[in-house]
């Protein structure tokens, strides 16, 4: 765990309700931060869009569940679901044990990749979480 | 409320210093999780696990109407405990709904009541102002802030405990507490908890509580676990939460807690009430419920009527047949667990229910408390 934001990996960008978004290709891979599943606790379930579904900048795109709460899930970018992490139903843990890498959440086909431009870098995304 | 605002425990140095979350509860600064709520859960349940209660209410009642006192506040028959035993009981208002659940201990030299943290004011001045409107002979005095509360439950806790107390644990039972030593401090001992395990509740003088903490953790067997552990746990348990299962507007028929109301006692405060929903019976009790899928059922998510209901009501959105009181995902069960209180005639277990969670209708079924079955000692 990284509580201290050193982790905060300098690939893609982040969002002040701790999702981060990749470039992947042609579309953009979404998910949750280190600190945002340290926060969290055990992470028990997580809600997903369809694939064909859209989302919305800054708006709910799902739910992750911890053994104590339920939080929504916030949109960095704009566009169609391409796919989910189907491997989350089974083994919703790893988005704790590996947030930013096997605990991806959607791939996003977006409408504007210049979105991206638009939300906080690594350095910025430290500075929040620091 | 600040953090500086808060409540300490004699414990709260160690729970930092062994890198617990530490939030505020009912007043409290107290360690949410350790290491993680759910290794902290299955640990209790495979070896031992170590629980700060201190921040629960302890009043000490004395005086020629001790006694009297205590069998006109609470519902249960604590002229039947004999010294060295406790029994769970409950304080009702008048019109017969709980104020609060407790743990009342009949010691040798005084009786003990064990209280939420959350209703400790509130329950010392009832009892207060009780004590006066009887003119009870006995003195009331609170000492959560001398003594430390230690819990140590799990099927490990006897062999953990035994090399560091004096007495013959194995001679000691279920709901029973004697005084002990911890090294040369004398303690009581009780045989007792909230997780459904065997288990032990250690009360000491707060100068001691690092100290016995320490002893303990320093097993193999002992980690310490925290407030969300101690919830999952005792839900698994079927046991009640004061705020969930038990409220001001709850009655203890309807927390299927008939069993430590008693009516033939004597006078005490809410009986005239108590009798009468007692003859009545209940229009809704509390069930367990296991739902299907992932999504977790919380507290006040509504509960519809399942399959066996619908089909006689063909067409219609279901109607709400009643209400989460506490829902969690279960670490041993590996799926969602809720209590509900829910119309008295869809309470028997196999019951096909829905809950609404977020926008859809979770199917659920009635099934039978405990969830995760007790091993306690008789």
């Amino acid at each position: 765990m990284s509580e201290d934001g050193a982790g905060v990996p300098d690939d893609r960008r982040y969002t002040e309700e701790h999702e981060w978004a990749m470039r992947s290709d042609d579309a953009v891979v979404v998910g949750i931060t280190d600190f945002a599943q340290s926060e969290l606790g055990d992470i028990v379930y997580v809600e997903l869009p369809k694939v064909g579904g859209r989302v919305v900048a800054l708006k709910e795109f799902g739910v992750v569940e911890s053994v104590k709460s339920a939080s929504d899930l916030y949109s960095p970018v704009t566009g169609e679901v391409v796919a989910i992490n189907e491997a989350l139903t089974d083994h919703p843990e790893l988005v704790n044990s590996s947030p930013y890498d096997d605990g991806w959440m959607i791939r996003v086909r977006v409408d504007n990749l210049a979105e991206l431009d638009t939300l906080l870098d690594a350095a910025a995304y430290r500075k929040l979480v620091g | 409320m600040t953090t500086s605002e808060l409540l300490k425990t004699p414990l709260a140095p160690m729970h930092e210093a062994l890198g617990a979350r530490m939030v505020p509860f009912s007043g409290w600064l107290m360690p949410l999780q350790y290491e993680g709520l759910v290794a902290e859960h299955l640990h209790t349940r495979k070896s031992a696990g170590l629980f700060d209660l201190s921040h629960m209410g302890r009043l000490a009642i004395t005086g020629p109407g001790a006694l009297d006192l205590i069998q006109h506040a609470t519902t249960n028959d604590a002229s039947r405990l004999a010294i060295g035993a406790a029994q769970y009981s409950l304080i009702c208002n008048e019109r017969g709904t709980v104020i609060e659940d407790l743990l009342v201990y009949r010691l040798p030299d005084r009786w003990l009541l064990v209280v939420n943290a959350s209703n400790r004011t509130r329950v010392v001045a009832h009892l207060d102002s009780l004590r006066e409107g009887l003119g009870c002979d006995a003195a009331l005095q609170d000492e959560t802030f001398d003594v430390a509360l230690i819990g140590l439950q799990g099927p490990e806790s006897q062999a953990v405990l035994q090399p560091m107390v004096e007495g013959d644990l194995s001679a000691l039972s279920y709901y029973h507490a004697r005084a002990d030593h911890f090294g040369a401090d004398e303690v009581i001992v009780s045989r007792s908890g909230y997780t459904g395990e065997d288990g032990f509740e250690l009360m000491a003088p707060s100068s001691l509580a690092i100290e016995i903490w320490q002893q303990l953790l320093a097993d193999g067997a002992v980690r310490s676990i925290g407030l969300g552990a101690r919830d999952t746990l005792r839900l698994e348990a079927g046991m009640a939460l004061y705020g969930h299962e038990l409220t001001e507007e709850i009655t203890p028929f309807e927390a299927c807690l008939g069993r430590v109301v008693r009516l033939d006692k004597g006078d005490f405060v809410g009986r005239d009430a108590l009798a009468e929903l007692h003859a009545r019976g209940p229009d809704r009790k509390l069930v367990g419920l296991a739902t299907e899928g992932g999504a977790v059922p919380r507290a006040g998510f509504p509960v519809v009527a399942g399959e066996s209901v619908r089909h006689s009501d063909l067409g219609k959105e279901p109607a709400d047949v009643g209400v989460i009181a506490s829902g969690t995902f279960s670490p041993t069960l590996r799926h969602p667990i809720a209590t509900a209180f829910v119309r008295s005639d869809l309470a028997t277990p196999g019951t096909a229910m829905g809950v609404r969670i977020r926008e859809a209708s979770v199917p659920a079924r009635v099934v039978s408390l405990p969830f995760v079955p007790h091993h306690t000692k008789r």
